[in-house]
């Protein structure tokens, strides 16, 4: 199915997010949309699906006019929509996700949708149990989930936001064939990414967007410096200066510790984190690192072993003790775990330090400007992208934090962000403490981290330290070799 | 002394039941869809006193159940109106409206206080009545028992085995994915806020034309409707676990009075108040069975263990939170 998009306008408010779109989309084909957070990829997507209303402009389906007023009507005219944030059931099993929805003519019968469910989880080399409740899931096989129901919905234009995020590398090999194989059969695949590699690999054709305008579309085979041109205002700065310190005194030790959670659980699990390392988490989503990190921020207990944080046993302290000690945390789930829907920015600053309203208006302003946060000390923090509720979140790390726990904290941050929030993170922070972080993508770690965790199946099956890291090595270690 | 004393006290309870289990069903479809009607209190009132002033004046069961009916759902169309299209808080909505209900029940019921009305009679089911002690016990009860007893199994069917039950359910936990999956999340609340405030409007004509007939003030239905929101709580939005709830409350009440003749040193109050505390303390415990150390301890008793998942609810996510589309 052919789409096209003439003079998209979006306004929120007083921010005026597309200005004039214009995108044609030729049918079987893969087309790449890539930008900087906040450029407007997904705000325009999701008008194409109808989750939001266009301020000005007109779809065209097949060259005949659509309205698409809503995600309903978008669904009968054969569009389905993978968003960036899984829109689902977390109380329900997979297969009561699995059949919910009438964007298609629904059916009741479960055996029939079982088989449905298996068989296209097959195609795909997906495996899901049917019966598992999802809120056990990773958000990567949420997004599986979710993917394999549009499947089974016979979209003929197939939406996906951010699809790669939080999935392994053998998942997305896997992904990208099916999504080959989609095009191939004349459907067609619009892929919205930060992750120009992704992009590369797998589109036919990209157009940019940069602040709410197209600024430039290319072919296949692509010219990647042309693209990044495209997408930035400065091409992104080449290297992080890293300089690795002399460890310091410990921080953090586990002692045998052994936890349930996840689906893989954590098995005893010893080591020490000292001052001054940049450790990173590296495996697979799911392997146990989202369990360390809340195993060492005290908001889940050891089943056994002993976790001690400056030399105090953790046994009997709680989230409040860490955070206490210069300890902060922050979640994937930054709506869910991090920021307040429904509160501004002020007010988080207000929260986080205990301020009155006037000194945090001062830091936030202060913050926006600092970490570029596209938004007004008053914009309430849903209404930011995701990106941006990412800076914020890095943002209202205090200053005098020593022991900073970050789950894939560059997770929908394009290239140029993550970096220059690496090069903060590490000048203000490595100094006084350690900064352990988990992160889906294994090129990040490498390039940040000073220590390597690779985490397989619950265990730490490696503990390496910058000079002796090999690519190839923890690659293979994360998938279980 | 009756010559069953058992029977008659476990018919008595299945009969003080029955009211309070179609409001708390009533209630646990409108929460599981993620809307609050608040006004249950008040709603159960007023269908109360409508049910009773239609079945005086017309003589018919039938179109005093509908009326009860359609003044439950009545009142919870305002509701609706108001918190999920208007955006207004649903529990404030439904706050206000049971105090004007029950207003509106007394100054409107006033005429026809103290008076003789219809009452339903019991219904012995030919063969089944006949049964030693479960004959008076389970099948020699009004219509309204029963129908309330079917309600059980039916709406749990209709929760966990049918397509529409599970977009209910979606509904309540994430309406916002349901609207990116073309289900309108605002139509479906509407129409179960309805079912579930007719639900309520039934309980109350169940109450005051079989249970303790008539009207008067203080009628004693009043308060009910606190008790019934508590128990969809404590219930953990559960068919099976809320009637469980309810019965274990109507229990309460007639072993109070039937104790209030054995122990007569002891104020009537007493035993008038104590069902609530009790009740309170019934649910806490009902509510530890989630602590870690007694899930610890069913792990070796796998059956047990099954069912009490089975029983076990938590809120829906959406509960109260309306999804307005841009």
């Amino acid at each position: 199915m052919q789409v096209e998009l003439r003079q998209i306008h979006k306004r929120f408010g007083t921010n005026h997010a597309l200005k004039g779109i214009d995108l044609s989309v030729q049918a079987g084909t893969i087309h790449g949309l890539v930008g900087e957070n906040g450029a407007g990829k997904s705000t325009l997507m999701k008008i194409l699906t109808g989750y939001l209303t266009r301020t000005e402009g007109r779809i065209f389906l097949d060259g005949g006019e659509v309205d698409n007023a809503d995600p309903a009507s978008a669904a009968r005219n054969g569009i389905g929509m993978l968003y960036q944030e899984p829109q689902d059931f977390p109380p329900l099993t997979v297969l009561e996700n699995f059949m919910v929805g009438r964007d298609t003519e629904p059916d009741p019968d479960r055996n029939r949708q079982r088989r449905r469910l298996l068989e296209l989880a097959d195609q795909v080399h997906f495996s899901l149990d049917p019966d598992q409740k999802l809120d056990k899931l990773t958000v990567g096989e949420r997004q599986q989930l979710e993917l394999l129901r549009l499947l089974g919905r016979g979209v003929q234009v197939l939406i996906l936001d951010e699809p790669t995020t939080g999935i392994s590398d053998r998942q997305k090999a896997r992904l990208f064939e099916a999504l080959r194989q989609i095009r191939d059969q004349g459907r067609t695949i619009l892929l919205v990414s930060h992750k120009l590699e992704d992009v590369v690999a797998l589109c036919d054709r990209v157009t940019v967007l940069r602040h709410g305008r197209v600024t430039g579309a290319e072919d296949a085979p692509f010219n990647v410096p042309g693209l990044l041109a495209m997408m930035f205002d400065a091409p992104p700065a080449n290297d992080t200066h890293r300089q690795s310190l002399p460890a310091g005194e410990v921080l953090l030790s586990f002692e045998q510790v052994t936890a349930e959670g996840e689906r893989t659980g954590l098995q005893d699990c010893s080591l020490d984190i000292n001052q001054g390392e940049v450790v990173g988490l590296a495996g697979l989503s799911g392997s146990g690192q989202g369990l360390f990190l809340r195993l060492a921020a005290a908001l889940l207990k050891p089943a056994t072993g002993r976790i001690q944080l400056r030399g105090v046993p953790m046994d009997l302290k709680d989230h409040r003790f860490f955070k206490g000690t210069g300890g902060v945390f922050l979640p994937a789930d930054r709506l869910e775990e991090g920021l307040i829907p429904g509160f501004t920015i002020q007010d988080h600053f207000a929260l986080a330090s205990n301020s009155n309203m006037a000194a945090a208006r001062v830091s936030a302003t202060e913050a926006i400007v600092r970490f570029r946060i596209r938004g007004e000390p008053d914009t309430p923090v849903e209404s930011l992208s995701g990106g941006n509720q990412q800076r914020l979140l890095l943002s209202l790390i205090r200053l005098e934090s020593s022991l900073i726990l970050l789950e894939n904290p560059t997770r929908g941050l394009d290239v140029e962000s993550a970096r220059w929030i690496w090069e903060n993170l590490r000048r203000q922070f490595i100094r006084r403490g350690a900064i352990v972080f988990s992160s889906a993508e294994l090129d990040e770690i490498l390039e940040v981290a000073d220590r390597v965790l690779v985490f397989y199946d619950g265990n730490i099956v490696r503990d390496l330290h910058i000079n002796e890291l090999d690519y190839q090595d923890v690659a293979a270690a994360m998938t279980g070799r | 002394m009756n010559e069953l004393p058992l029977a008659v006290l476990l018919a008595s309870v299945l009969a003080t039941a029955t009211p309070l289990i179609i409001a708390t069903l009533g209630e646990t479809i409108t929460e599981k869809a993620g809307v609050i009607n608040l006004s249950l209190d008040g709603s159960l009132l007023l269908s109360a006193m409508v049910g009773f002033v239609v079945g005086y004046e017309t003589g018919s069961f039938l179109l005093a159940f509908m009326a009860a009916a359609a003044t439950g759902a009545s009142v919870a169309l305002l509701v609706g109106i108001y918190g999920i299209y208007l955006g207004q808080l649903q529990v404030a909505v439904g706050f206000a409206l049971t105090l004007m209900c029950k207003d509106l029940a007394y100054f409107l019921g006033n005429p026809y206080s103290r008076l003789q009305g219809p009452q339903m009679i019991s219904w012995k089911i030919p063969g089944l009545s006949e049964i030693p002690f479960f004959g008076p016990v389970l099948f020699q009860q009004p219509l309204t028992v029963y129908a309330g007893l079917l309600l059980i199994p039916a709406i749990w069917w209709y929760f966990y085995r049918t397509a529409r039950g599970l977009e209910l359910r979606a509904v309540g936990e994430n309406p916002q994915a349901c609207y990116t999956r073309g289900i309108d999340p605002r139509r479906k609340q509407i129409l179960y806020i309805l079912i579930g405030g007719a639900l309520v409007g039934l309980a109350g004509a169940a109450f005051s034309l079989g249970i303790k007939p008539g009207w008067g003030r203080p009628q004693g239905i009043e308060g009910i409707g606190w008790i019934a929101l508590a128990i969809v709580i404590f219930g953990g939005w559960h068919p099976v676990r809320v009637a469980l709830g309810a019965f274990l409350f109507a229990l309460l009440q007639v072993g109070g009075i039937s104790l209030q003749n054995i122990w007569t040193a002891i104020p009537a109050q007493v035993f008038q108040v104590a069902p609530f505390p009790l009740m309170i303390l019934a649910l806490v415990l009902v509510n530890m069975l989630e602590h870690k150390s007694i899930q610890r301890w069913l792990e070796h008793r796998p059956g047990l263990a099954q069912l009490l998942d089975k029983l076990k609810g938590d809120p829906p996510r959406a509960l109260g939170k309306t999804f307005h589309p841009d």
